[in-house]
Order: structure tokens, then sequence, then C-alpha cells
């Protein structure tokens, strides 16, 4: 059985986690505005969720953005599909569907700002 | 190094009936926010409206334009 491809190895990470969010660094150290916004607005609604950072290997966003035909970072995945980058989850938040994509109620409108807390569920770079 | 001017022109001339505001965030012309709108994002998601944007400037984007923050909607 040969080694996996990057490129498989990223697929099976959005098809084995609900919501996957990869990013620049990490929840926890977020090394962009655009990511942190969008794993703080995560954090916000206390969903648990996996992250990648994508910064230790450029393979991987080239990969990735090969595999969603979307250019910037980061890119949220609910249920294998590209939910989109900080602008659309942002948007999303303000009008409650990402709380409806989520299954989560009575968060809308919360939109967080990088000073949340730490999510329950990481995978740090589980691609490394 | 692109201009708020010029992201503006390609986008309106790349998309149909497209009215674009962009605007550089940082005053370091490669982080930009464009507000798009277009008849030609009638009926499609927000992520197709997106990448229709972000295909105007192909693997510029994450390039010499290090970020395009976007809002668009159905005109």
């Amino acid at each position: 059985m040969s080694q996996p491809t990057l490129s498989d190895q990223i697929k099976s990470a959005i098809e084995q986690n609900e919501v996957i969010l990869f990013m620049k660094g990490t929840p926890d150290a977020p090394a962009c505005g655009f990511s942190a916004r969008t794993a703080g607005t995560l954090e916000s609604m206390k969903v648990p969720f996996a992250s990648v950072d994508i910064l230790p290997d450029p393979r991987i966003r080239q990969e990735l953005s090969a595999l969603s035909n979307w250019p910037t970072i980061p890119q949220l995945f609910v249920k294998g599909e590209l939910v989109g980058g900080c602008d659309i989850v942002v948007e999303m938040a303000e009008s409650g569907e990402l709380q409806t994509l989520l299954g989560v109620e009575g968060a809308e409108g919360v939109v967080a700002d990088e000073s949340s807390d730490p999510a329950p569920l990481q995978i740090e770079n589980r691609l490394g | 190094m692109p201009t708020p001017e010029e992201l503006q022109t390609r986008i309106e001339e790349a998309i149909p009936g497209a009215k674009a505001v962009v605007i550089d965030t940082t005053g370091t012309q490669d982080h930009f926010r464009a507000e798009v709108s277009s008849p030609a994002f009638t009926g499609l998601s927000r992520i197709a409206q997106h990448r229709l944007v972000y295909d105007v400037f192909g693997d510029e984007i994450g390039g010499a334009i290090h970020a395009l923050s976007l809002k668009t909607e159905p005109s």
C-alpha cells in the first residue's frame, strides 16, 4: 500500500472531522487576523472543531486550494463541504446561518473578538 | 503593486454589470477590501459570488494581493 499523498491526507481530514478549519497558526496562537477571527467565531459558539496549521508546509495550502477551488486561508469545512473563508463565516455567524449549519442555538449574532478561550478539540497539524 | 483603483477597474471589466468599491485596508497596497454588486451574482451562493471575484485575479491572490476581503451582493 503506497503512502497516502498529501492531497489524500487533506481529503480524509475533511471527511473525518465534521468541522475543520485550515488556518494560519492554531486557535490558541493564530498567525493572521482572518484566521484568528474565524477560529474565534467558532470558539464563541463553543463548537468543537479540528484545526490544521497550514504554515509549516506550503504544499498544504497549494493542495488544499486545488481541492477546494478557494484561493485564500482560512478555509472552513463543515460536513465535508467548504463553507468559506473569514468573510463568509463572519457573515453567516451574524445572520445566524452558521449557528443553524452547526446545530448551535441561541448564539446568533455572536462574532468573536480575538480573546476567546481555546477550542475543546484540536488536532494540531494532524497532517505533520 | 496593485492599487484599489486598479482592482476596482479589473473587477468591473471582468464581471458583467459589476459595481465595485475597493479600499486598501492597511496602506501597504497588499491587503484590500472590496464590496461588489452585480446582476451576475443573482441566484449564486456566497461562495460562488466570491469565487467570481477571486477568479478575476487568479494566483495574484495570496501573492501581490496578500488579502482580499469581500462583501458581495446581487444587484
